[in-house]
């Protein structure tokens, strides 16, 4: 089984390396026929190992839970990570001369079933991508870069070691940096791309050090050791036999991950890139920045959740981050003019759901909502992507009445969107169900402190109305009124405006109908378990947030509904002013200081090494003027001397 | 088997002899000879040295092998006494590498593409004289590396300099000559400081030999006597690292040097001083190595940051990947002053790391400043990855090694290197480490920065922003200096102006025109250009710096490179089976 499941992270990486290298080989040919024939072959080089990667993934899920079954009471067959017997393989122990490096896999349930969703995913967008980058001159290169991306994720999720999770973490970054920025012809893309993976970047070097402390602590960096080690708990700074590790260990070592899970996963404060983000390609929004790549934070704490119950403090700044994070994130949603960057912030805000429900104790829930919520909310990207390559606009204030131009997409992404805001019978119901519950069993003594915990609820309650809001707003302004008469830019000499909205090509059609059937149909692998005295409450008080939309949108339906916020709606729209804050706190000074830095080095550092060059030559000339070649100098120097000897002589003699 | 090490300093020795001999023969045929040649002696090096990593004995690689040990000057008790160990192989392999690399890059094909000194011109190259010193400091290089006994190392370890110093100062950019001389006389002021350490130790303990010092871990030598000779020392060998602060003459050097020159220095010369601090200055000094640990740490840490911030406000591409390599080597001496097997592995890890990616690096800015003419960043407009597609993904793929993307060579030794701070050896206060430790993570970020900031200037964006209106105009309408527009083109135009001229000998003036034109409208007009400006006549077939993408010489001498990054990123165990025992055994650990 582990070797299957190296397979599967093997293909895409061989595939990304014989895309990048080998699509146009031989002849390195550009231009019209030979780039169509290089985008034919590279599609051909993407698909189908990525294609056989997400049989293997089921497979090994498949037989894993017929082999182990799941373990009673969990509310999704595939959420308690720690109670499922896992199978490990290990490749090879590298040696650094302290705790060892064990290059190795491992499945479970839960690495299992996020292998499929990855993989489902990325095949959808692969052949997504084909329709959507028809006629792009580095379509070989993307592909070979999603197909690196999905071998890294799967290396991430089934790695049995820290530091070879660290490798696909990264990796996976870089990749989220090459597709950001795939369109660099434009400035603003390249930006966005390098802000994605600075931001990210800072947080990562945090998780680091977590892994450090965490091996330290356990002597190994295997996951299974770290966990075994953890579970052996001591009271604080007492290490018995040098294998179970102190509270503060633990605290420490989950604050430093909560800081690489607060990258990658887009939490406040380390969320501002992913808004930015969406200046790739659509497929990619749906791929690295709504169903995979941000989830990998939420994966990480799952995986080691064992550690975060036992870190009191880490859940409490975990509830706090995400209550605020989840409320502002939709808060800003609401104000968005972009398609995409409305799905960008409400991505984070469900992303804080999960980690809510991580904080409120229930990985369970938290698992549940990142499958579902990969399936809707990349369904939503793809259908965001059939709009905007319909209409040729990000803007909503560039769209409206498309039900009628886009029949298909208008049904899938109104299943998306029910799906986001929570509504029965779709998945999103079921998922955040379990959340709110696991969210209001906070509130009774646990863990968390109780302000944290009402917090934590008070905003989850709140976001969903919010969501309500600006979901159906989106919903509104998209698919229904009337398309606003926007003047077309001057069209290139020898072409015509061509204004011709008709449904996206069947690339790009059937990943969508695909994706649409377990963002309806998933949660009711989770149905046995609903609550329904929250879930009526929830749906409720969606149903309020949207029923005020609406009433606003009826009484103009030319005007955004997102002038309801009033005066805030600046506020939202900048989402906070955050990244006017973070350039004034922290990029400015670092830009200043490099200034300065250059300067220090030519004038001091290097002005010392000049300085005692000149002062060598100028001691020189002083040196020389005594030996100047006149011969009188000279004889009164050796008069002088022999003087001053003999007066030395008869002093001291 | 033991006839190997000499057999690896006979084979360029001779090689660079023969040169000195009178070849009676046309022109043409000699440069074609002179091209086998240089291929032929590096390649039978790096053949040697494979020879030697495949003979040795890896299943001991703590213990010294391949010895030869012979009386050199007996009065002196002077021994020329070579062999190699897991730490010395990787550096000889690496070193015999990246020379013949640099002749594959000199030499392949016809030579007539940019960067390959050895093509024929009228104002004469002198190909001879380049071939010969790379061949001479090809010996030093290797001596260093495989020498065990101190005097003979500090021999070899001097050597180096005297071909160093002539390839900047005779092949290098507008500003070689200060460069040159600031490069020789920091380094050999280095060198007096090593050379009195050396010699203190020989007084303390009455042996030069290396192996025997190592074993004895500093037994003989009082701990004050073991800290002033570890600190002349480590200045010494800081010096050629280098250590911040005492790092100002690698800009100035890398700047100016040609492309071999560069990625010499920076792939081995570098390695010469951090190589010092593993085989000398802390087995052999234990104690004072755990004395000044702390005030190492602290250098390494401030040259990490200070290196990064350096290159976050720098225009020049080469100049910034100078800086870069400060930071790397803070990372690396970051790792000895550990004291912790890990931060050892780590350093030497980082060490040959950094000689595959900063050579990678400095192979492709050379690449970019011969056909643009300049390396001055705004200059250099963006668009890279249209002009040159090729060019700018492989410039990519350095920069993202070099920031340490895990799965790549870069990140095992930055990497380790943080955990041995994490958890230092004994003696050693673990809260300054832990700072330590937190600046450095501080300074990947910023490493990160540095080089997307300089992708995204350089490969990303459109060709066209490298119009600048007033400058141009201010060139043709010859603008006389001390106008600003005309100041700003200054600089590249001439340099551009150089690149040129080197075919024919075109009046400066009409070439600076010939260059604003190339930075105009792109590849087709340089080519044009180059030919039609007026004295140009000269021009070679791609000649004149002509936009052209990577070519087949660089591509045979950047491809084993990138292979290697990979194999060590993917598969770190390679170069940790080699160190760690040996590593082990110095730091005297379990």
């Amino acid at each position: 089984m582990i070797a299957l499941a190296a397979l599967a992270v093997a293909l895409p990486f061989l595939s990304a390396a014989v895309a990048l290298l080998g699509s146009r080989w031989p002849g390195h040919a550009r231009g019209g026929p030979a780039d169509t024939a290089a985008n034919r072959r590279a599609a051909w080089i993407a698909v189908v190992p990525t294609a056989a990667s997400t049989a293997l993934a089921a497979w090994l899920a498949y037989t894993h839970w017929t082999r182990f079954g799941h373990e009673g009471g969990a509310p999704f067959p595939f959420a308690d990570a720690s109670d499922v017997p896992s199978v490990t393989g290990t490749l090879t122990v590298v040696d650094t001369g302290s705790v060892p490096i064990s290059l190795g896999l491992q499945l479970d349930g839960l690495s299992t079933a996020i292998a499929v969703l990855v993989t489902v995913v990325a095949l959808a967008v692969q052949v997504y991508s084909i329709g959507y980058l028809r006629g792009d001159r580095r379509y070989p290169s993307y592909s070979a870069f999603i197909s690196l991306f999905t071998a890294a994720m799967l290396l991430v999720v089934y790695a049995a070691d820290l530091l070879v999770l660290y490798v696909g973490w990264e990796v996976m970054g870089l990749c989220s940096y090459l597709l950001i920025g795939h369109w660099w012809e434009d400035r603003a893309n390249s930006r966005a791309a390098v802000k994605a993976f600075l931001v990210t970047r800072i947080g990562d070097v945090g998780f680091l050090f977590g892994v450090f402390v965490l091996g330290t602590a356990a002597g190994s960096f295997r996951i299974d050791d770290i966990l075994a080690a953890a579970t052996n708990i001591s009271p604080v700074g007492a290490t018995a036999a040098g294998t179970s590790m102190p509270v503060s260990t633990l605290t420490v070592a989950t604050l430093l991950i909560l800081a690489g899970v607060a990258g990658k996963s887009a939490q406040a404060p380390l969320h501002t890139w992913l808004p930015d983000a969406m200046a790739g390609p659509t497929p990619i929004s749906a791929l690295i920045h709504a169903a995979t790549m941000v989830a990998a934070g939420i994966f990480v704490v799952v995986r080691l959740h064992t550690l975060f119950v036992l870190a009191d403090l880490t859940l409490n700044v975990l509830a706090v981050l995400a209550a605020l994070g989840m409320l502002g994130a939709a808060l800003a949603a609401l104000a968005q003019d972009d398609l995409k960057r409305v799905l960008a912030y409400s991505t984070i805000s469900q992303l804080a759901y999960m980690a809510a429900a991580l904080a409120a104790g229930s990985d369970g829930a938290a698992v549940f909502h990142l499958i579902t919520h990969g399936a809707f909310k990349a369904l939503l990207f793809l259908c965001a992507g059939a709009v905007i390559h319909a209409v040729g606009s990000n803007l909503m204030s560039a769209m409206g009445g498309l039900r009628r131009e886009l029949p298909v997409t208008f049904a899938a992404m109104t299943i998306g969107f029910a799906a986001l805001m929570g509504l029965p019978p779709t998945s999103g119901f079921f998922s955040k169900d379990e959340i709110l519950i696991a969210v209001e069993r906070a509130v009774s003594p646990g863990p968390l402190t109780d302000a944290a915990a009402l917090l934590l609820y008070g905003s989850a309650l709140a976001t969903v109305a919010v969501t309500g809001a600006y979901a159906t707003r989106a919903w509104l302004r998209t698919f229904f009124g009337e398309r606003p008469a926007v003047a077309l830019p001057e069209p290139a000499p020898g072409t015509a405006h061509v204004i011709d909205v008709h449904e996206a090509p069947a690339t790009m059609r059937r990943p969508i109908l695909v994706l649409a059937v377990p963002a309806l149909l998933l949660g009711f692998a989770g149905a046995a378990g609903v609550h329904w005295g929250t879930a009526a409450l929830s749906v409720a008080v969606a149903l309020l947030g949207a029923g005020a939309v609406y009433a606003m949108w009826r009484s103009d339906p030319r005007s955004d509904p997102a002038r309801m916020l009033g005066p805030f709606r600046l506020l939202c729209e900048r989402a906070f002013y955050v990244d006017s804050a973070y350039r004034t706190l922290f990029v400015a000074p670092v830009l200043a200081l490099a200034g300065l830095v250059v300067r220090t080095d030519d004038r001091a550092v290097d002005g010392a090494v000049r300085g005692s060059g000149r002062a060598a030559l100028g001691l020189s000339g002083l040196m020389r003027s005594a030996q100047n070649g006149n011969l009188q100098l000279y004889l009164t120097g050796l008069l002088a001397g022999v003087l001053l000897i003999a007066v030395g002589a008869v002093v001291f003699g | 088997m033991n006839w190997l090490p000499i057999a690896l300093l006979a084979v360029p020795l001779a090689g660079s002899a023969v040169l000195l001999a009178p070849l009676p023969v046309d022109a043409p045929a000699r440069g074609r000879l002179l091209r086998l040649h240089g291929l032929a002696v590096s390649g039978i090096t790096f053949l040697l040295a494979v020879v030697l990593a495949a003979g040795f004995d890896h299943a001991d690689p703590a213990r010294v092998q391949f010895t030869t040990d012979l009386a050199w000057i007996p009065g002196l008790d002077l021994r020329f006494h070579l062999g190699v160990d897991g730490i010395s192989l990787p550096l000889v392999v690496l070193t015999t590498l990246l020379t013949f690399l640099c002749f594959v890059y000199l030499c392949w094909g016809r030579s007539d593409g940019p960067g390959q000194l050895l093509r024929p011109r009228p104002g004469g190259n002198r190909p001879r004289a380049l071939v010969f010193t790379l061949l001479v400091l090809e010996v030093g290089m290797i001596g260093t590396f495989l020498a065990l006994d101190l005097l003979l190392f500090f021999v070899f370890f001097e050597i180096v300099l005297i071909p160093m110093y002539f390839v900047i100062a005779v092949w290098g950019g507008r500003a070689r000559r200060a460069a040159a001389t600031k490069f020789i006389l920091y380094t050999l002021l280095g060198s007096v400081a090593l050379l009195v350490g050396l010699l203190l130790v020989w007084a303390q303990t009455g042996t030069l030999d290396m192996v025997a010092l190592g074993g004895a871990q500093g037994t003989g030598m009082s701990r004050a006597v073991q800290i002033i000779a570890f600190l002349a020392i480590g200045i010494g060998l800081a010096v050629k690292t280098p250590m911040w602060p005492l790092h100002t003459w690698l800009p100035d050097a890398h700047t100016e040097a040609p492309t071999v020159g560069s990625v010499l220095l920076a792939g081995v010369l570098l390695k010469m001083g951090t190589y010092g601090f593993a085989r000398i200055a802390i087995p052999v000094l234990p104690d004072g190595a755990a004395a000044v640990a702390p005030w190492l740490g602290a250098l390494a840490v401030v040259g990490i940051v200070y290196g990064s911030l350096a290159c976050l406000a720098q225009r020049d591409l080469k100049r910034m990947i100078a800086y870069s390599s400060i930071g790397h080597m803070g990372f690396v001496l970051l790792g000895f002053a550990t004291l912790t097997p890990v931060g050892v592995n780590a350093a030497l890890f980082g060490n040959i790391a950094h000689g595959l990616i900063t050579g990678l690096l400095f192979f492709v800015a050379g690449a970019v400043k011969e056909r643009y003419g300049t390396a001055d960043m705004p200059t250099l407009g963006g668009g890279m990855l249209v002009r040159l597609p090729h060019l700018g993904s492989v410039l990519t793929f350095a920069c993202v090694a070099s920031l340490g993307l895990p799965g790549l060579a870069g990140f095992w030794g930055e990497m380790l290197a943080l955990l041995g701070a994490f958890d230092p050896a004994p003696g050693l206060s673990r809260p300054l480490f832990l700072t330590f430790m937190a600046v450095g993570g501080l300074g990947t970020v910023l490493t990160a920065a540095y080089f997307l900031v300089m992708l995204s200037r350089v490969t990303h964006g459109r060709p066209t922003e490298t119009v600048h209106a007033p400058l141009l105009a201010g060139v043709k309408a010859g603008v006389s200096p001390g106008d600003t527009a005309a100041e700003a083109v200054a600089g590249p135009g001439d340099t551009a102006a150089e690149a040129v001229t080197r075919p024919g000998e075109a009046v400066p003036e009409s070439a600076g025109r010939v260059s604003a034109d190339a930075v105009d409208t792109g590849t087709a007009s340089v080519r044009t250009g180059g030919r039609a400006g007026p004295g140009g006549g000269g021009t070679g077939p791609g000649g004149g710096g002509g936009l052209r993408d990577v070519r087949a010489y660089e591509v045979a001498a950047w491809a084993p490179l990138v292979g290697l990054i990979l194999l060590f990123g993917l598969w770190p165990k390679a170069l940790l089976l080699i160190t760690d025992p040996v590593v082990r055994t110095f730091v005297g650990a379990p």
